[in-house]
Formats: C-alpha cells, sequence, structure tokens
C-alpha cells in the first residue's frame, strides 16, 4: 500500500477550517494523486521567466476551446440538425431563445478567434524553434490538434445551413472526389447522399460535437503532458534545465503557479477584451467571421456566383486554385493542398540550424521565414477573392489572372521555405546562443 | 513586450508585402448611398413598421420574426393585433404568407424571398446590406421590355414589380454617354438623382474594341409623395428591415459596453496581481 504512506496534507490558508481541510485533502490525496499532480504541473513545473508576448497564445487557445465547448452545449439544446429546420433554428436562437444571440455571437466569434490565437501559438513556435529537439512530439500533437480543428470548424461551418456553409461544405466534399479511381464513391460515402443533404447535416452535427471534440481533448492533453515532460522553450531557444541551482531547480525557471497563473489570467482579460469588442460591436468581423451569404437558406439549386471558405481556409484554398488541372483532373491541387497543411509534420527534421531561437538564426532564415508569412497572408487574402480580383495581364501572359499569378508564384515560395530549409538553415550565418536566458 | 527583433521582423515582412503589385479592382459595380438611419428613432421604425406590413408582407414573409417582438420598437401588444396584423394570426406568431411558393415562381420567375434578414445578406465590400435596399427601393424605373413593365437601376431584370410606385410616381431612366471617363465620372458625382455609371466595352465597325461611358439616372415621377418624403419613406422602411434583421442588436451593444467597464476593472484587477506577484522576479 504505498498510498497509505504518503505524507497528510496540511492546510494552512482555510483559518478556522484548516482541521477539515487537510483531513479532507489527504483523504483524497492517499487514494488520487492529487498534490503530485498539482506540484508536477503547476507549482512546481518550472517555466522560463522570459516568457514574452507570443507566450500567451497557448493558454489563450485553450481558453477558447473551452469557450467553445461551453457555448456550444448551450446551443445544441436549440439548434436542429435537420435541413428543414437548422437555418430556422439558429435564427430562433437568436430572437427568441433568452440570451441566445449572446451565446451563438461568443461561438462564431469564437471560431475566428480559436484559429488566430491557434495561428499565432505556431507562428511563435516557428520563430523561436520550439519544435527542435527534444520537443518534436509537442509540435506534432500541436500539428494533429491543428488539423483536428480544421475538421472541427469544416463540420460546424455546415450547421446554419445558409447558402456558404451548403456550397462550401459541397465544393470540400467534391474535392475527394478528384482522388483517382474511388473518388465519385469516397465523395458519396462521405455525404451519404448524391447532394450535400439532410444525411449529410445530421453526420457532420454528430461529428462536430461529440466525436472531434473528444479527439480534440485528448490531443490537447497529449500536447500539454509532453511539454510538461520535456519542459518549455523560451525566446532565446536555450534550456533553462541545463542550468540548475543546488536544490535541482533551473536557476532562470519559475513555477509555473503562481507566476504563470497570474500572468496567463492577465493575458485572458486582455483577449477577453479584443474578444468583446468583435463580439458586441462587430460579430460578423466584416463579412469573415459570418460570411453575408450565409444569412441566405441552403438552396441546392442556386450556386452562389463567388464560393470562398471561412477565412481560416483561404491560405490552402489558394493553394488549391494554383495548381492547375493536369491530365484532367483537379486532383494534384488537392494533394498541394494536402501537403502544405501536412508539411508542417516534418519541421523539426526540416531546421538543421545550430540554433534554435530567431533571435540567433542569421538572415538566411529570417528572411525565409519572413516570406513565407508574406505569401502566408497574400495567399489567405486571395482565397476569399475570385481569381479575378486583379484583372488580367495582357496577351503576353496570355491574359491570365493576375491574381492566379501571384498565387502560383506565392505557393511556390510556400513549399521552397520547407523544402529549402535543411539546407539554407545549415549554412546560414547564425550569432552565438547566450548561456543563460536573456531579459 | 513585442522584443525588438520580432518588431524588425515583422517590418521587414510588413516591407516586402508593401512592394507586391495591389491593383485595383476591374469591375466597380454599383456606387451605393449610405441609408442615412437612425436606429433609435421610434417613430422611423414605427412607421417602417407600418409600410412594411402594408406593402411587403403580401409576397414576401418575414418567417422568423414574431408580431410580438414589435414590443421592441415602442409598441403594444393591442397596438399590434389592431393595426398590424390584417390576417389575424394571433400576436405571438410569425410573419407569414399566404403566397404559394409554386404560384410565386410561376408569377415572379422566382419565390420573393423572406425578408426577416435581408438586409443582412444583402452586405457586400460595396456597403451594408441596409445601403443595397436603401438603393433598391429608390431604383425603380419604367421598361416596357420587362414582362411586369418594372427595371431596377441596382438588381437589373429584377422579377419584383414597383411595389411602391403610387408613393413614388413612376420614375423613367435617362441616359448619357461619354466618351471619356473623367467627363463620366464628374457627370456622376454632379448627378442630382441615383445614379449608375456603366463602363461599355464594344467592337466598332471596323472590328476595333473602343470604350465608352453610359450614366444611367432615374428621372422621378409624380407620386403622392414628393422626392424627399419619398426617400423618407424608403429610410423608415430599411430602419425596420435592419431592425428585424437582428432585434437583439442595441442591447447587444448595450451589454457590451457595460460588459468592456467590467473587463476593464476586472484588467486593474489582473495587472496589479501579476505586477506584484512578478516584483520577486524582477
Amino acid at each position: 500500500m504505498a498510498a497509505a504512506e504518503k505524507q497528510p496534507v496540511t492546510v494552512t490558508f482555510a483559518g478556522p477550517l484548516n482541521g477539515v481541510a487537510s483531513g479532507l485533502l489527504t483523504w483524497v490525496d492517499q487514494r488520487f494523486p492529487l498534490m503530485s499532480s498539482w506540484r508536477d504541473h503547476l507549482s512546481e513545473y518550472y517555466a522560463p521567466k522570459n516568457f514574452n508576448f507570443w507566450y500567451y497564445f497557448g493558454s489563450l487557445a485553450m481558453f477558447v476551446l473551452v469557450l467553445q465547448i461551453a457555448t456550444g452545449i448551450f446551443l445544441t439544446m436549440n439548434y436542429k440538425p435537420d435541413a428543414a429546420n437548422a437555418f430556422a433554428s439558429v435564427e430562433y436562437i437568436m430572437r427568441d431563445v433568452w440570451g441566445g444571440w449572446f451565446i451563438r455571437y461568443m461561438h462564431s466569434t469564437g471560431a475566428s478567434a480559436f484559429f488566430i490565437c491557434v495561428y499565432l501559438h505556431m507562428f511563435r513556435g516557428l520563430m523561436y524553434g520550439s519544435y527542435r529537439k527534444p520537443r518534436e512530439l509537442i509540435w506534432i500533437f500541436g500539428m494533429l490538434i491543428y488539423l483536428c480543428l480544421m475538421a472541427e470548424a469544416f463540420f460546424g461551418y455546415l450547421l446554419p445551413w445558409g447558402q456558404m456553409s451548403y456550397w462550401g461544405a459541397q465544393v470540400i466534399v467534391n474535392l475527394f472526389g478528384s482522388v483517382p479511381f474511388i473518388g465519385p464513391d469516397l465523395s458519396e460515402w462521405i455525404r451519404g447522399d448524391y447532394v450535400v443533404s439532410d444525411a449529410t447535416l445530421n453526420r457532420f452535427f454528430a461529428f462536430h460535437v461529440i466525436a472531434v471534440p473528444l479527439v480534440l481533448l485528448g490531443l490537447v492533453a497529449a500536447h500539454i503532458l509532453a511539454l510538461h515532460e520535456v519542459g518549455s522553450n523560451n525566446p532565446d531557444g536555450v534550456e533553462i534545465k541545463a542550468k540548475k541551482d543546488a536544490n535541482g531547480r533551473p536557476l532562470d525557471g519559475i513555477p509555473f503557479h503562481p507566476y504563470y497563473t497570474v500572468k496567463d489570467t492577465l493575458g485572458v482579460v486582455v483577449f477577453l477584451i479584443v474578444f468583446s469588442i468583435v463580439m458586441f460591436f462587430l460579430p460578423e468581423g466584416g463579412g469573415y467571421f459570418l460570411e453575408y451569404n450565409n444569412f441566405i437558406p441552403a438552396d441546392p439549386l442556386k450556386t452562389p456566383p463567388h464560393i470562398a471558405p471561412v477565412w481560416y481556409f483561404t491560405p490552402f484554398y489558394s493553394i488549391l486554385r494554383a495548381v492547375p488541372p493536369m491530365f484532367g483532373s483537379q486532383f494534384p491541387g488537392v494533394i498541394a493542398m494536402g501537403v502544405s497543411t501536412l508539411i508542417f509534420f516534418l519541421l523539426p527534421w526540416l531546421d538543421r540550424s545550430p540554433v534554435k531561437s530567431i533571435r540567433y538564426k542569421g538572415p538566411f532564415f529570417r528572411g525565409a521565414l519572413a516570406a513565407f508569412v508574406v505569401v502566408f497572408l497574400i495567399l489567405g487574402y486571395l482565397g476569399t477573392e475570385p481569381t479575378n480580383v486583379w484583372g488580367q495581364f495582357g496577351s503576353w501572359l496570355s491574359n491570365a489572372d493576375r491574381a492566379t499569378v501571384v498565387a502560383r508564384f506565392c505557393t511556390a515560395i510556400y513549399f521552397l521555405f520547407f523544402l529549402l530549409m535543411p539546407w539554407y538553415s545549415k549554412i546560414d550565418k547564425c550569432k552565438p546562443e547566450p548561456e543563460r536566458v536573456t531579459w | 513586450m513585442v522584443s525588438p527583433t520580432v518588431f524588425r521582423f515583422l517590418r521587414a515582412a510588413a516591407l516586402a508585402a508593401s512592394l507586391l503589385p495591389v491593383a485595383a479592382g476591374a469591375n466597380e459595380g454599383m456606387r451605393l448611398q449610405p441609408a442615412p438611419i437612425n436606429s433609435q428613432d421610434l417613430a422611423s421604425l414605427q412607421n417602417g413598421a407600418k409600410l412594411f406590413v402594408n406593402y411587403c408582407l403580401n409576397c414576401h414573409s418575414a418567417g422568423y420574426m414574431r408580431f410580438n417582438r414589435l414590443r421592441d420598437i415602442g409598441l403594444s401588444e393591442a397596438q399590434i393585433r389592431d393595426n398590424l396584423i390584417f390576417t389575424g394570426v394571433k400576436v405571438g406568431e410569425l410573419m407569414q404568407v399566404a403566397m404559394d411558393k409554386k404560384d410565386a415562381k410561376a408569377w415572379f420567375g422566382a419565390p420573393p424571398p423572406d425578408l426577416t434578414v435581408i438586409t443582412r445578406s444583402r452586405s457586400s465590400a460595396a456597403g451594408s446590406g441596409t445601403d443595397w435596399v436603401y438603393n433598391y427601393l429608390r431604383g425603380f424605373y419604367r421598361d416596357e421590355s420587362r414582362p411586369t413593365g418594372w427595371n431596377n437601376l441596382v438588381f437589373e431584370n429584377v422579377g419584383m414589380p414597383h411595389v411602391l410606385w403610387q408613393l413614388s410616381g413612376q420614375n423613367t431612366l435617362e441616359k448619357k454617354e461619354f466618351e471619356r471617363h473623367e467627363e463620366a465620372e464628374a457627370a456622376y458625382i454632379a448627378a442630382k438623382t441615383l445614379s449608375r455609371l456603366d463602363e461599355v466595352t464594344m467592337a466598332g465597325k471596323d472590328g476595333k474594341m473602343s470604350t465608352h461611358y453610359v450614366l444611367n439616372s432615374i428621372v422621378p415621377g409624380t407620386g403622392t409623395l414628393t422626392t424627399g418624403d419619398y426617400d423618407r419613406a424608403v429610410i423608415d422602411l430599411v430602419n425596420y428591415l435592419n431592425y428585424m434583421a437582428e432585434p437583439a442588436r442595441l442591447q447587444r451593444r448595450q451589454i457590451g459596453i457595460y460588459a468592456l467597464l467590467l473587463l476593464g476593472v476586472l484588467f486593474l484587477f489582473a495587472f496589479g496581481l501579476k505586477k506584484s506577484f512578478w516584483k520577486d522576479v524582477h
């Protein structure tokens, strides 16, 4: 009975109730790893003291996840996953359910906020080399979370059953139809019908509210457990565990609780201020968070003139459109789009730089990352617009759409950022890393 | 808190982005006049509701809106029942219409859309949906080539006839052609009535492509209202449509201000807490 040998827990903060609280916690602790979990993950988990602005977005993403689950539960109470009633039930939530608009806007704004946090969180990883050894598995779990999040957003976007919901889903499911041989059967299997229909809505609802969130929560737990196993990286990219004091505590580490719990609380409050400005005053986000076309009920007989996915998918959608059809098939574009998301998985092995952080990396890596950010944003913008948005080139380029040519160029840069990384990160002229963190 | 390295990096990224060519959109479309509505003006909203149930709610439904929600705009249930419901439905019911969808399709080419959220769905980069409806309802003109005898400057070849024609009179369309863009633009800006400028490119007799500009302007007819009063009636109507698209809008903004004030206070506490805990780290 190892549990019985544990030290009793002594509570000192509960005043006259110290005795009762100590007894209760001791009882629990002898049956559950309560105090050891508290120590391992909070009070004695040492995080580098030099976290900067970019380190807020991990905790913020987790906060938004909780927000989405909480608001989602309340939406489910009044939403009807039924092609005949779905659109009306969303308007019912917006009008007749007490506080319904509040919950719905929180959920719809939260979807975009989730992606903003996750993109900034991933960019942080790119800048400071957080994916490098020994944190490869944290990065892989993170990428799996990102893929799940994309699936979650895609399934969820069908639910309001507006024109964009419907035709967006139609376009994405049709992508699977371009797979050689099995394509048409595959997309029909996904839809459960010949077109996106009530059957599709029902299964997407099931995926959105049960299947994907379950996987997502498990992956988030794995992401954090892996992080706490190896310890956090920091803006200098040096290991704080390399320099410890006599008690074995990292010299540049501070306990996560209370230091980062109070700091992240501040981050959450600032986030909520920005979130509230959008949610209460600009809930449509200029047509990017709630697309205007989605206020028209889905009509399977009326294709909108311009179908664009929600903003967080548009860089990849641009890549899809940029790749020309080959042998009469769109499949190469679909492959390019798939690879453009999956290639992030390889980062830990593509980066051969002797240093982790952008602070000490040389001009090649910095330039490459800057170019990557720029092309990612341009691709993202172009994905929201029709391909003729910038007009056409003259006859010298056979009147090609300017936007398509730019998207092709950006797609090439996008992939070169990854494919050339083993080379440019190795020959780059890096600065020496400091012994300890700087701040 | 953003480190200098990151700042330099972002600056370089922004510079690189600015070097890429950004071409202006070739398709200008109709420039919408903004609708001068005041969403807190109850008299305007009530007049809009009256116009809506009298003129719109015969062919168009507002199937997600309940009559008794109109208490928001200062009406009592008795007032709503006595003045705004003509079909004998209960005051708690939705604004439905009796027109059969199949009939409507045969008569107009397409069933008239539900109007509950029309000002949200008609929003675009050109302007809000409220602006769009404001221009649309002032854009009807006589066109004998159309089955209904009406056409529209904002929505060309629309299936809907000009339902408010008795108020506005029978407007007509005047076209002026220009060779040069500057002249056309100047005439467009100087136009006193709702107008649309079109760029027309066509092949001449010699096969060469040439471009000229056509300014289409509404010429007001004589109705029971003057043009100014008609515009005011349309403003009230779109004000109402804008309200109906999101009845909780005013409440949302009000609660938003309280939420921000509360978060402001919370920020002070969170900031103080962080500062005092981090004293021993610094």
